[in-house]
C-alpha cells in the first residue's frame, strides 16, 4: 500500500519539478506546466498514470478546496469595498455577457437549455491564477488591467458558490456517487428544500466563523506552536470540507465561506502563509490530474472541434470582455491586455466540469472535449500577450516610441539620462532632475502613466525596457547614464544584465529594494547601488532623536555617519556572505542577517560625538 | 620634496573666474594636491580620520578661499573646528601638525587699499585673519603672511594671468626643500615677498 502511494507521489513529484521550471523558463507559466507535464505522464502518452488517475483526481481536488479557502481569505472586506465598482459592475456585466454568449454558442451546436446554462457559466470562468501571474510577470501588477482584470476574476470566484448551488437545481437525474460514500442529508431532498437548506447552512457557517473559529483560533495562537497554527488551519478547512460532503454540499462552498468569515479576523496573514504551500502543491497535483484525465483520443478524434471551440470561445469572451473593458473607460492599451488575460478558460472550469458530469448535465465525452478545451485555452494567454505587445500596440495603442523631433534652433541637447520605469521611485528622480533643468528620457511600460506623462511634456518611450530595440530608440547607445527604477527587482536585474551586455559605456544607477536585493546587485558587479528605504529610514529616526530631546545638529550628523557607516558595512558583509555554503536566501537567514547587522552595529557603531566639540578632554 | 596641501573652499566654484583659474591646473606641479573641501563634503559631513591621514602625508597646508564677510566660507570653519582635535593637533599630546607650514591664499572682491586703518574696511587683512595665524601656531606650525588677490571684480585678463603665475610660483616653492621662506613673515602679503624676489631663486 505504502510502495505505492510512494511511487504515486514520486511521480507526480517528479513531474512538478522537471515541468514547471520548463515551462516557466519557456514564458508559459506554472499551470501550463503541471496541465503538460500531467498530459505527458497520462494514459495516452507515457502512460505512467492510468485510470488510478481518477483516485488522484478526487485527492486533489482537496487543492481546490485550499484554493477556494484561499480566496475567500483574500475577500478583506476593505479590498472588496474598495473595488466594489469593478468587482460588481465589470465583474458582473463581463460574466453575464459571456455566460449569455457561451449559452447562446451551445444552443446553436444543439444542446438542450440545461446543459447550455451550464457550460456558459463553466466557459465564463477565467483564471486568476494566470492573471495574476502574467501581470506579476510583465512587472504590469500596478497598471489599472491588472486591478480591472483582478476584480473581475474576484466576482468569478465568488460567483463559483452559487453556481455550484444552482446546478443541481437543473440537473435532470441525481448526481451519481459512489456507491461507497457515506449518504448525505439532502438524498431526496426536492430541489427547492436544498436551496434552502443551502442559505441555513452558509449563515450558520457565518456564525460559527465569528463565535467559534475566531476564539479557537485564538485559543491555539496563545500556545504559540506554530505547527500547532498549521494544523488548526487545515483542521478547520477539513472539518468544512467534511462537514459539507456529508450534507450533500460541494466541500469547495464550505472552504470558501470560511475563509470569507476569517478574512476579516486578525489571523488572515497567518492562515494565508501557512495554507499556502499546502495549497500551492495539491493545486499543482490537481492540475497535473487534470492533464492526466484529458481524453487525449477524443481530441485527437475531433481536432477541428476541439480548435474550433477554443477559438471560439476565445474570440466570444474576448469580444465580450473588450466591450467590458471599454464600458468601463479603460484606455486602449490597458483594455487589450485586459481582454488579453480574461478570455481564457481558468481553473475553475475544471471543477465546474467535473461537477457538470457527475451531475450528468453534459454527456461524460462532451465534457472530456470541453476538458480539452479548458486546458488548450490556458496556453493562449502568454501568447497572446505577445502578440498583442509587439503586433497590436506598437500601430494602433499608444506609441512604443515617439517619432524622434526635428532638431530645434535652440536645441538644449538631450541630457543623456534614461530613466526605466517611472514608479512612485523613478518619479521622483523624474521631477528632480527636471526641476533642475535635466529632461530624462523616460521608459515605462503602463500605458496610462505613459499618456499622461507625454502630455506633461517629458520624452516617454513606451515598453518593456528590458527589450533591446526600445532601449536602443531610447538612446541607449548615446546616452551617459542610466537609472534602473522598475519595481520589480528582477525585471530590474535583467535589464541591468542586458544593459552591461549591450551598453557597456553606459553608466547605470541602480534602485535596490531591501538590503538583499542590494547584495544581488554587488555579486553582479554593481556600483552605484540605492536603497529605497535606507534614506527615509535614518530621515525618520533622527527626527526620533529630535523629538527625543536631541539637539537637531546633533541627530542629523548622528544621522549622516550611520548612512556613511551602513553603506560601509553593506559591502563588507556582502563580501562575508559568500563565507556561508550554499547560501539560499529564507526568512531564517533575513533573521540570521538582522542578528549580524546588530552584533556588529554593537561593536563599531559610529560615534555621534565630534571629539573636537566635546568638553571631555583627557588631563 | 615637500607636499602641499590645498584645503580648496569655494561653495560656488562654478562661477568664479579667479579661483578657477588659480586652481586649474595646480595638481600638475609635482607635490601638490588640491582638496575641494565643498565637492568632498556637500553635507557638511567632515571625515575627521581622512582628513587628518591627509594632513600627516603633507608638509604644507594651504587654506584657499574667498573671503566671506572678512572670514572663510562656513565649511572650511568646520574642518578646522572638527578636524584639528585637542590631543591630535595641539595641547601637550597633540604634535600631529608640529612644524609643518600654514597659509592662507585668498581672493577680495575689495582692492588693497580699502584693507588699511584709513579705508572702509578699517583693518588690514593681516588683522581679519588673525584667527587663522593663531590656530596654526596654536598647532605648531609656521605661519606664513597671505597670498592675495585683491580686487577680483575689476581684474584684466593679463592681471588675473599675473596672479595665476604668482600663484603657481609660490605653489612650486613651497614643495622646494630648500626653500625656508627666509624674511617671509616680515610681509604683509606672501605677494610682496615674491615680488621682492626674497626667494632667492
Amino acid at each position: 500500500m505504502i510502495g505505492s502511494f510512494l511511487q504515486d507521489a514520486l511521480i507526480y513529484l517528479a513531474t512538478a519539478a522537471i515541468f514547471v521550471p520548463i515551462a516557466r523558463k519557456l514564458g508559459l507559466g506554472s499551470i501550463l506546466g503541471y496541465l503538460l507535464g500531467g498530459i505527458l505522464i497520462g494514459p495516452f502518452f507515457l502512460g505512467f498514470v492510468g485510470e488510478e488517475g481518477k483516485d488522484i483526481m478526487q485527492f486533489a481536488e482537496f487543492g481546490v478546496v485550499m484554493m477556494l479557502f484561499l480566496a475567500g481569505l483574500e475577500l478583506e472586506p476593505a479590498t472588496v469595498w474598495r473595488l466594489r465598482k469593478f468587482i460588481l459592475g465589470a465583474g458582473a456585466v463581463q460574466m453575464a455577457g459571456t455566460t449569455l454568449a457561451c449559452f447562446a454558442l451551445f444552443l446553436v451546436l444543439g444542446f438542450g437549455w440545461q446543459a447550455s446554462v451550464a457550460f456558459g457559466l463553466a466557459a465564463s470562468m477565467s483564471s486568476s491564477a494566470i492573471i495574476m501571474q502574467v501581470f506579476r510577470e510583465k512587472g504590469l501588477s500596478k497598471t489599472l488591467a491588472s486591478r480591472s482584470a483582478l476584480a473581475v476574476s474576484l466576482f468569478q470566484d465568488i460567483s463559483v458558490i452559487p453556481i455550484l448551488a444552482l446546478l443541481p437545481l437543473m440537473a435532470a437525474a441525481a448526481a451519481v456517487r459512489p456507491p461507497d460514500a457515506p449518504a448525505t442529508l439532502i438524498d431526496g431532498l426536492p430541489g427547492w428544500a436544498q436551496t434552502l437548506l443551502l442559505l441555513v447552512v452558509a449563515n450558520a457557517i457565518v456564525f460559527a466563523g465569528r463565535f467559534v473559529f475566531v476564539p479557537f483560533l485564538r485559543f491555539i495562537a496563545r500556545v504559540r506552536l506554530r505547527e500547532l497554527f498549521t494544523a488548526a488551519a487545515l483542521l478547520i478547512v477539513t472539518g468544512m470540507a467534511y462537514l459539507m460532503i456529508r450534507i450533500g454540499f460541494s466541500p469547495a462552498l464550505g472552504a470558501f465561506l470560511a475563509g470569507v468569515v476569517l478574512a476579516g479576523s486578525e489571523f488572515r496573514h497567518q492562515l494565508e502563509s501557512d495554507i499556502e504551500p499546502f495549497k500551492g502543491v495539491l493545486l499543482g497535483l490537481f492540475f497535473i490530474a487534470v492533464g492526466a484525465s484529458i481524453n487525449f483520443s477524443l481530441i485527437v478524434a475531433n481536432p477541428l472541434l476541439v480548435m474550433g471551440l477554443v477559438v471560439g470561445i476565445l474570440v466570444i469572451k474576448a469580444v465580450v470582455t473588450g466591450a467590458t473593458g471599454r464600458l468601463f473607460g479603460l484606455s486602449f492599451d490597458q483594455n487589450v491586455l485586459f481582454t488579453v488575460v480574461l478570455s481564457q478558460i481558468g481553473e475553475f472550469a475544471f471543477v465546474l466540469f467535473a461537477f457538470i458530469g457527475q451531475l450528468r448535465l453534459l454527456p461524460e465525452g462532451t465534457i472530456d472535449i470541453l476538458m480539452g478545451v479548458t486546458a488548450t485555452s490556458m496556453i493562449f494567454p502568454p501568447i497572446l500577450i505577445l502578440a498583442a505587445e509587439r503586433l497590436l500596440l506598437p500601430y494602433f495603442g499608444t506609441r512604443e516610441s515617439v517619432a524622434p523631433r526635428e532638431p530645434d534652433a535652440i536645441e538644449s541637447g538631450p541630457s543623456g539620462v534614461i530613466i526605466a520605469g517611472f514608479g512612485h521611485f523613478g518619479s521622483t528622480i523624474g521631477r528632480f532632475l527636471r526641476a533642475n533643468g535635466v529632461a530624462a528620457t523616460i521608459l515605462d511600460n503602463d500605458s496610462d502613466r505613459v499618456d499622461v506623462l507625454r502630455k506633461m511634456g517629458f520624452t516617454v518611450f513606451y515598453g518593456d525596457a528590458t527589450r533591446l530595440d526600445i532601449l536602443k530608440s531610447a538612446g541607449a547607445d548615446e546616452a551617459k547614464m542610466l537609472i534602473a527604477a522598475i519595481d520589480s527587482p528582477e525585471i530590474n536585474r535583467d535589464l541591468i544584465e542586458r544593459v552591461r551586455k549591450e551598453f557597456p559605456n553606459l553608466e547605470i544607477m541602480v534602485r535596490a529594494r531591501s538590503r538583499e536585493d542590494a547584495y544581488e546587485l554587488l555579486d553582479a558587479g554593481m556600483e552605484n547601488i540605492y536603497r529605497e528605504a535606507l534614506d527615509t529610514s535614518i530621515r525618520l529616526g533622527v527626527d526620533v532623536l529630535i523629538k527625543l530631546g536631541f539637539r537637531k545638529y546633533s541627530a542629523v550628523r548622528a544621522g549622516q555617519n550611520f548612512l556613511k557607516y551602513d553603506e560601509a558595512a553593506l559591502r563588507t558583509l556582502a563580501a562575508q556572505r559568500h563565507d556561508q555554503e550554499a547560501y539560499i536566501y529564507t526568512t531564517r537567514e533575513q533573521i540570521e542577517l538582522q542578528e549580524q547587522l546588530l552584533a556588529v552595529d554593537r561593536d563599531k557603531l559610529p560615534n555621534i560625538h565630534d571629539h573636537a566639540w566635546d568638553q571631555k578632554r583627557e588631563e | 620634496m615637500k607636499k602641499v596641501l590645498i584645503l580648496f573652499a569655494h561653495p560656488r566654484f562654478e562661477n568664479s573666474l579667479t579661483n578657477r583659474a588659480l586652481v586649474a591646473e595646480v595638481e600638475a606641479i609635482a607635490g601638490v594636491t588640491l582638496h575641494d573641501l565643498y565637492e568632498a563634503y556637500p553635507d557638511f559631513n567632515v571625515d575627521v580620520e581622512r582628513e587628518q591621514a591627509l594632513l600627516a602625508e603633507h608638509d604644507v597646508l594651504v587654506w584657499h578661499f574667498p573671503l566671506y564677510m572678512y572670514s572663510a566660507p562656513a565649511l572650511l570653519k568646520q574642518w578646522i573646528d572638527a578636524v584639528l582635535e585637542y590631543g591630535w593637533a595641539h595641547g601637550s599630546q597633540g604634535n600631529a601638525l608640529s612644524g609643518k607650514t600654514a597659509l592662507v591664499a585668498l581672493t577680495a572682491g575689495g582692492s588693497r587699499d580699502v584693507y588699511t586703518p584709513a579705508g572702509h574696511n578699517r583693518h588690514s587683512l593681516g588683522e581679519f585673519l588673525t584667527p587663522f595665524e593663531q590656530t596654526a601656531l596654536l598647532c605648531k606650525m609656521r605661519y606664513l603672511p597671505p597670498f592675495a588677490v585683491h580686487g577680483t571684480y575689476l581684474l584684466t585678463e593679463d592681471e588675473r594671468s599675473e596672479y595665476v603665475a604668482a600663484y603657481r610660483r609660490l605653489l612650486g616653492l613651497l614643495t622646494r626643500d630648500d626653500q625656508n621662506f627666509h624674511g617671509a613673515e616680515a610681509y604683509d602679503y606672501l605677494n610682496d615677498w615674491l615680488d621682492a624676489g626674497q626667494d632667492g631663486v
